[in-house]
C-alpha cells in the first residue's frame, strides 16, 4: 500500500491531477449545497456541456483551450441564471436547449477537424494527463477564492439559500450573490472538466450534498459533511482508477454511488429510530 | 406621522396596470389585513412595499424613522424550504442580518436578539431540531420568530395561515394579534375573510379593478364588505 502511494506521487503528472483534483472537489462542494439546495442542479450539467462545446471548438481553432472556455462558460452561466428566474423559457428547458446545443456543435466542430488528432474521449470522460501546471495555479486560485467567499459570506449564503424574498426583502442583494456563485460554479466546471469529463463532473457538484443531506440536518453540517466527502471520495476513486487502471472521472462517480448508498441507509435508519 | 403612507399609488405586473391611483396610510400600532381577490395586485403590492418594485407612478413613503430593510417580512413557503436542512436557529438568526453589513459572523448581540424571539413564540426548546422535522405552524411560528429579528417595528406577512389546519390556524391568529398588542404594527395579506373581521383593525379590500381603504367599522358597513360575501361572516 504504502509502496503503491510513493509510487503515486513521484509522478508529476498524478501530483498535479490530485492537487486540481482535491481543490476542484472542495470548491464544487461548497457550491454544490447551495445549488442542490436552490433546485439548480441542472445548471452544473448544462455548464459541462457548454464547456465541452467550447473546449472543442478552441482545440479546432487552434487557441488556448481554457482562455476560451472560461469566459464562455460564465456567460452561459448568467444567462441560465437569468432565464431560470424570468421564466419566459422555464429553467429545466432552458438548461437542456442550451447543452445540447453546446454539445453538437462541439461535436460538429470536431468531426469537421477529422485530419487533426482530437481525442473527442478525453473531453468528455476526463483524462489525468491533460492536467497542466497553468491548471494547477488557477485551481489553488479559485479554491482560495471559493472557500474566502464562503467563509465571508457564510451567513448571506444561507440566507439568500434558505430564502431568497425573505432576503431581498431585507436588504441582501441577492442577485450579486447568485452571480458570484454562478461564476465561481462556472470556472469550477470548466477547471474539473479536463479531469473528470463534462460528462461527469456535475457529480462532483451534487453528490457529496445530496449524500450529506441524508444525515445531518443543519446548514452547516450539511455544508461541512460535503467538503468532506467530496475530498474523500475525489482521492479514493483516484487511488482505485491508479492500481484497477479505470478510467479516473469514472471511478471517482462509482466511489460516490457507495457512499451516497451508504448515507442513504443511514439516514434512513436515523429517521425510523427517530420515529420509534 | 404615518409608518407607511403611499399616495397615488399606481404598480405595474408584466406592462399590466394592476394597481391605479391607491392612497392609504398605516400608523404604528395598527393592523392592516390586505384582502381581495387572485390577480388582484396583493402580491404586487407586498413587493412594493418591500422596495423590490418600483411604482409606476405615485409615492411610498415610511416615516416614524422605518427603514426600507427593517420589515419583517413573512413571504409565501416555497416547495424548497419544506425540506431544506437547517438548524431552527440558523434560521431564526438569518433574520438579523439586514442590520449587520459586511461582518462575516453573528455577534453575541444578535444571538441573544434571536434568542429572546425564539422565546417569545414558544420556539426555544425546538431551536436544535431541523426545520424539515417540523410541522407547519412550528415551521411558520420559526419564520415568524426570524421576521421579528429583522424588525421592532412592521410585520409584513404574506398568507401565513395557508396550508394549516384550523386548530394552529386559530393558534396563529392569536399569537399575531398578541405580538400586535405589544406594539408591532402588523400587515397581513390573507383570503380570509374571517380573520380580517376578527383580528384587523384597518382594511384594505382588492378587487380586480377598485380598491377600498378604511377602518374595520367603516369596511364592514362598505359595498366592499358586501361585494366580498363569501367568507364575511362576523364571528
Amino acid at each position: 500500500m504504502g509502496e503503491i502511494i510513493a509510487e503515486m506521487f513521484s509522478a508529476p503528472v498524478l501530483v498535479r491531477a490530485l492537487i486540481v483534483g482535491v481543490l476542484v472537489s472542495l470548491c464544487a462542494a461548497l457550491l454544490g449545497v447551495s445549488l442542490v439546495l436552490k433546485r439548480y442542479s441542472m445548471i452544473g450539467d448544462g455548464l459541462s456541456h457548454v464547456g465541452f462545446g467550447a473546449l472543442a471548438v478552441a482545440t479546432v481553432m487552434n487557441l488556448a483551450p481554457m482562455a476560451v472556455a472560461i469566459p464562455v462558460v460564465i456567460l452561459a452561466a448568467f444567462l441560465l441564471l437569468r432565464l431560470s428566474s424570468n421564466g419566459k423559457i422555464k429553467g429545466d428547458a432552458a438548461i437542456a436547449l442550451i447543452s445540447t446545443s453546446a454539445l453538437a456543435i462541439g461535436v460538429m466542430a470536431v468531426s469537421m477537424s477529422s485530419g487533426m488528432n482530437v481525442d473527442i474521449n478525453s473531453y468528455l470522460f476526463g483524462s489525468i494527463i491533460s492536467v497542466s501546471g497553468g491548471d494547477v495555479v488557477i485551481s489553488v486560485i479559485l479554491a482560495l477564492a471559493v472557500l474566502l467567499m464562503f467563509v465571508f459570506f457564510y451567513t448571506k449564503i444561507f440566507a439568500i439559500t434558505f430564502d431568497e424574498s425573505f432576503a431581498k426583502a431585507t436588504g441582501t442583494n441577492a442577485n450579486l450573490y447568485n452571480m458570484l456563485i454562478a461564476l465561481l460554479t462556472a470556472v469550477t466546471i470548466v477547471i474539473g472538466m479536463r479531469l473528470m469529463g463534462s460528462m461527469l463532473i456535475s457529480s462532483l457538484i451534487i453528490f457529496p450534498a445530496l449524500c450529506s443531506m441524508r444525515v445531518f440536518r443543519s446548514f452547516k453540517s450539511v455544508t461541512i459533511c460535503s467538503a468532506v466527502i467530496s475530498v474523500a471520495t475525489f482521492v479514493i476513486g483516484m487511488f482505485i482508477s491508479y492500481i484497477a487502471d479505470t478510467p479516473c472521472g469514472a471511478s471517482i462517480v462509482c466511489v460516490n454511488i457507495v457512499f451516497f448508498v451508504i448515507f442513504f441507509v443511514i439516514g434512513a435508519v436515523m429517521s425510523r429510530s427517530r420515529k420509534a | 406621522m404615518a409608518l407607511i403612507k403611499t399616495e397615488n399609488l399606481t404598480l405595474s405586473y408584466e406592462n399590466m396596470t394592476v394597481i391605479k391611483d391607491m392612497s392609504f396610510e398605516v400608523n404604528s400600532g395598527d393592523y392592516l389585513c390586505i384582502v381581495g381577490e387572485n390577480g388582484s395586485g396583493k402580491s404586487t403590492l407586498v413587493k412594493a412595499l418591500l422596495s423590490l418594485k418600483k411604482p409606476v407612478d405615485g409615492s411610498i413613503t415610511f416615516g416614524d424613522g422605518l427603514l426600507r430593510r427593517e420589515i419583517g417580512y413573512l413571504p409565501q413557503q416555497t416547495n424548497a424550504q419544506r425540506d431544506f436542512p437547517a438548524s431552527v436557529s440558523e434560521v431564526v438568526i438569518s433574520g438579523c442580518l439586514n442590520s449587520r453589513g459586511i461582518r462575516p459572523f453573528y455577534s453575541p448581540r444578535e444571538r441573544e436578539i434571536a434568542a429572546e424571539n425564539m422565546e417569545r413564540l414558544g420556539i426555544t426548546e425546538l431551536k436544535k431540531r431541523s426545520y424539515r422535522d417540523l410541522s407547519g405552524g412550528q415551521q411558520q411560528r420559526v419564520l415568524l420568530a426570524r421576521a421579528l429579528c429583522a424588525t421592532k417595528k412592521l410585520l409584513l406577512l404574506d398568507e401565513p395561515v395557508s396550508g394549516l389546519d384550523p386548530m394552529v390556524t386559530a393558534e396563529l391568529y392569536e399569537l399575531i394579534s398578541s405580538i400586535n398588542k405589544s406594539g408591532v404594527t402588523v400587515i397581513m395579506v390573507t383570503h380570509d375573510m374571517s380573520a380580517a373581521l376578527n383580528y384587523a383593525s384597518h382594511v384594505l379590500c382588492m378587487t380586480e379593478d377598485n380598491w377600498f381603504f378604511g377602518s374595520l367599522d367603516d369596511f364592514v358597513a362598505s359595498d366592499a364588505a358586501a361585494f366580498m360575501k363569501g367568507g364575511a361572516v362576523r364571528g
